[in-house]
């Protein structure tokens, strides 16, 4: 990043190094994190596997075991069921790691997509300023004052009523929790571009007749990137949790395309003679939230050790 | 005074917004009569005129508006009475639960940061951040159904002595019973506290962790002073400063929270009221609860603001 700048704002080669030695540094105070390395083997792990579900021999995972199955959830073990079946007879490691692909995508789009809009509007705000940053932050008010859960589920609840349950879909379940949830991110974002505006670097840009366009994107937003990863991290493990929520609820990616959040919706009744069905889908969710929370932790410290 | 006068602009905005949203809705308001085969579009025009649905939006929302400045949120059709009072029946079950899940979160939440901080990074702290880090991560749901697992559906025999909690409702029987009660209510308040126990924990440290490196710290314990008094009498009091907007600033987050929690435990709460809506779109019972969890976070916001004013006198609004 710091190596495109330089033509143009014809900047000493010197910044270059510095850059260079900072970033041995965050690498190395990343290492020294041990919890936060951890967490990022089990999500590598996890992401492998999800990714990497067709080549594993798994079984369908929305088949029914037609030879076994007689009503009630198969123990693990029998029949070649690893961790055994659901409610419905269907191999539960296999909707597992489909359930995994479907929850970790979801995550990852909505979060790209609540960073892209955080990023803009706290950009413009911070940049700006004047009316432009009071209009824009009222708007962030407005949608931080809304408690994000109940009014995901009423937009979920919407769509549901407008034809069907069906009609949530992946897309609409990214785009509804990824459209309601940038207001942190344009806080940071805004917070980060107030202060840099100031600085003589962005003065010069402007001075040497950059577009506000090319200064935003090109000049300060490199350097208000830290605590965006931080957050994007952090955003992951809470869209992770929403989405399940959501899907626990009823409310979020439909049967039969397992999700970590829906494969628990029918869990509960018959917790008494199938506690597996209930246990390993939530182990997955708390085993990768908490691997991303330690991740997120972990970059914090290393990207900005003065961040808390 | 200017934040309070601030707050009323937003949330107007917010209401505005709202009513917008749930104006989308196909049916609007009268989506439960639409599913209903006795009821005719002909029927559905009346009804539209009655309401006034075939005005324009704009129009409806002063309409609505004028309304619940004088304290009428509208009809709830799924529960055949007014939101106003669907919602003030449910508010005692509901502040129980919260109530409860406070207390817990906030003492052993505070207890456990201090226990932290005054030795860190030894064994118990990292025990303690370890256990903030896990509350933090879990999924609520889930842990609902891991304690009714664990305590409800076979029980669990510890030191000779069998405990079996009811896994669902607020009561047994009809009347009222104190023990009865805490039975039911202690999977729920446990289940609910969890993320607040963990959050205010981690923050408490933190929080203490900066008042012990100060140099007032340092003189108290020059003069002579005991430990325990200074932890508690210097430290504690500068340190919950910051917490006490912490914690004003999640309890709306313990309302809406509840919402999972409620439906898993089967707590005749506002939680549970507003699940239910979902699935049949009651439009003004909805709106009327997203209102006033809106209403609440923006109180707190400010309530928030002054009480870190009022305890730390550095801090100056205009």
């Amino acid at each position: 990043m710091a190596m495109t700048t330089v033509p143009q704002a014809n900047l000493p080669i010197v910044l270059d190094e510095d850059f260079q030695l900072e970033r041995h540094g965050v690498w190395k105070r990343f290492r020294r994190h041990r919890l936060a390395l951890l967490g990022a083997i089990v999500i590598i792990t996890v992401t492998l596997i999800a990714i990497l579900a067709p080549l594993l021999h798994l079984q369908d995972p929305n088949a029914i075991d037609q030879v076994h199955w007689l009503g009630d959830p198969l123990a693990p073990g029998i029949a070649g069921h690893f961790l055994g079946t659901d409610e419905n007879g269907r191999d539960l490691l296999a909707r597992l790691v489909y359930g995994a692909q479907i929850s970790l995508t979801v995550a990852l789009f909505a979060v790209i997509m609540e960073l892209t809009i955080g990023t803009v509007i706290g950009a413009i705000a911070g940049y700006y300023g004047g009316w432009i940053d009071y209009a824009l932050m009222r708007l962030t008010d407005v949608f931080l004052s809304i408690p994000l859960l109940p009014l995901l589920l009423v937009l979920t609840a919407i769509v549901a009523a407008s034809s069907n349950k069906a009609a949530l879909g992946f897309w609409v379940i990214v785009v509804i929790i990824g459209g309601l949830s940038w207001p942190p991110v344009a806080r940071l974002v805004r917070a980060s571009f107030l202060s840099l505006r100031e600085k003589e670097f962005c003065e010069a840009a402007r001075a040497i007749g950059n577009r506000d366009g090319r200064i935003i994107f090109r000049h300060l937003l490199p350097n208000a990137v830290a605590p965006i990863i931080v957050q994007g991290t952090l955003e992951v493990a809470n869209v992770i949790i929403l989405e399940s929520t959501l899907s626990f609820l009823g409310f979020g990616i439909q049967p039969p395309t397992a999700s970590w959040g829906n494969m628990l919706a029918n869990a509960e009744s018959n917790m008494a003679i199938a506690p597996w069905v209930a246990v390993f889908p939530g182990l997955c969710i708390l085993i990768t939230v908490l691997a991303i929370n330690y991740l997120g932790d972990g970059a914090r410290d290393a990207l900005d050790p003065k961040m808390k | 005074m200017r934040r309070t006068l601030e707050a009323i602009p937003l949330l107007l905005l917010i209401s505005i917004i709202l009513f917008t949203i749930l104006h989308n809705a196909p049916g609007g308001p009268l989506a439960p009569y639409l599913q209903n085969p006795h009821i005719t579009q002909a029927d559905i025009t009346r009804l539209e005129h009655n309401f006034g649905l075939d005005r324009p939006v704009w129009m409806q929302y002063l309409g609505w508006l004028s309304k619940v400045v004088q304290g009428d949120l509208g009809y709830s059709t799924s529960n055949s009475e007014t939101v106003v009072a669907a919602i003030v029946e449910r508010m005692p079950a509901t502040f129980l639960l919260m109530g409860s899940a406070f207390f817990i979160s906030l003492f052993i939440g505070v207890a456990f940061g201090i226990i932290a901080a005054i030795r860190p990074y030894t064994t118990v702290d990292y025990a303690v951040t370890t256990f903030a880090f896990f509350g933090q991560s879990m999924p609520v749901f889930w842990f609902a159904l891991m304690m009714q697992l664990a305590f409800a559906v076979n029980g669990v025999t510890a030191f000779g002595y069998h405990i079996a909690l009811p896994s669902a409702g607020i009561s047994s029987m009809d009347e009222f019973n104190v023990g009865d009660r805490l039975q039911h209510l202690i999977l729920p308040a446990l289940v609910l506290s969890l993320l607040y126990l963990a959050t205010w924990s981690r923050f408490t440290r933190s929080s203490m962790l900066e008042v012990v490196r100060t140099d007032y710290m340092r003189t108290a314990a020059a003069k002579g002073l005991g430990q325990g008094y200074i932890i508690f009498h210097h430290g504690l009091k500068n340190a919950l400063i910051p917490v006490v907007t912490i914690v004003a600033l999640s309890l709306p987050g313990l309302v809406a929270g509840a919402i999972v929690t409620e439906s898993i435990f089967a707590w005749p709460g506002m939680g549970r009221l507003f699940y239910n809506a979902l699935g049949v779109f009651d439009f003004s019972l909805l709106m009327g609860y997203l209102m006033m969890v809106s209403l609440l976070v923006v109180f707190f916001n400010l309530l928030a603001d002054v009480a870190y004013a009022w305890l730390d006198p550095r801090v100056k609004y205009d």
